[in-house]
């Protein structure tokens, strides 16, 4: 059976353009990061890895700013800093790349990030099953004691069982 | 149409767009059943693997949907009161492509203290949803 998925958006998914199964190297895979798409956009920047976690940073950046009476950085970056960080947790816990989905992130803002400073996410695969990744991330912006926000999400492994149903019918 | 809103409502809402949203190429296109309808071109910014949107531009497509329909919402009141998002939760649903995307909020309650917002978002079919999230707002007055 083939068990590569195509590349539709029909099927929630497709291939990413690294190899699957091909060796993760965090510090490498960041310095991709920061140059390309949404997370060069944003600014994002590898910090630092460990068997099942990673570390980015957003610098805080006027055009990013959420509120502009405030200059508090929008809550848009935050859950792109937090998606990316525990999406990268669990290749750091398989130890290479393998094609994942989200299939959901939640976010609870617990304060105000402050204006000019940068903001940090550590972020933890803290189980790893088949077909299913379970995360969940801190963003501070120097403590992590005094966190900005709390994550918690699930990632769907799309190659894990060389299964799935056919994708839905076409309109 | 949502109460409050007029032509000059639908300005006003347009200059309520954060930086953050602007940077992204968000922009108000109307409203859609009562409430602003949200675009955003396909652009490198909004790219995660290639071909497909970032999860966090949709999701953050979904929050700024979430908070202009709250805008809107409270109308004449959105100029005494300020607001706050304390959490969302987004489910994805399909991939996003290079293609644009809407997204449109609604608002579920707006209580005396608490906002509870419901947004969706979509591209070529507004029956196909990228993804959904519902989000909460504490509402305080201004200082």
């Amino acid at each position: 059976m083939d068990s590569t998925p195509q590349s539709t958006a029909e099927n929630g998914g497709g291939r990413p353009a690294i190899p699957p199964g091909m060796a993760f190297e965090p510090s490498r895979f960041g310095k991709f990061m920061m140059k390309h798409g949404h997370t060069g956009f944003v600014g994002m920047e590898y910090r630092g890895h460990g068997s099942n976690w990673i570390e980015l940073g957003l610098p805080w950046r006027e055009d990013l700013v959420g509120d502009p009476e405030t200059g508090v950085l929008a809550s848009g970056p935050i859950i792109s800093l937090l998606d990316n960080a525990t999406s990268m947790s669990v290749w750091a816990l398989r130890g290479g790349f393998r094609p994942q989905v989200t299939l959901d992130l939640r976010v609870d803002y617990v304060r105000a990030a402050r204006p000019g400073k940068t903001i940090i996410a550590w972020a933890e695969c803290y189980q790893l099953k088949t077909s299913m990744a379970f995360v969940r991330g801190i963003a501070h912006d120097g403590d992590i004691a005094d966190p900005v926000a709390h994550a918690a999400g699930i990632f769907i492994q799309v190659e894990a069982d060389g299964w799935s149903r056919e994708s839905e019918p076409k309109a | 149409m949502v109460k409050g809103i007029g032509a000059q409502g639908m300005t006003d809402l347009a200059t309520r767009l954060p930086p953050y949203a602007r940077a992204m190429g968000m922009r108000i296109e109307g409203l859609l059943d009562g409430a602003p309808l949200l675009a955003m071109d396909f652009s490198d910014r909004a790219m995660g693997r290639p071909g497909y949107l970032h999860g966090g531009a949709i999701a953050g497509l979904l929050e700024i949907a979430a908070i202009m329909a709250l805008h809107a919402e409270l109308g004449e009141e959105d100029k005494k009161v300020r607001f706050k998002p304390v959490n969302i939760s987004v489910e994805y649903l399909r991939g996003g492509i290079t293609v644009e995307t809407f997204a449109r909020g609604e608002v579920i309650r707006a209580g005396r203290r608490i906002a509870n917002v419901r947004a969706e978002a979509w591209q070529a079919d507004r029956t196909k949803p990228l993804a959904s999230c519902w989000m909460n707002f504490l509402i305080k007055p201004k200082a």
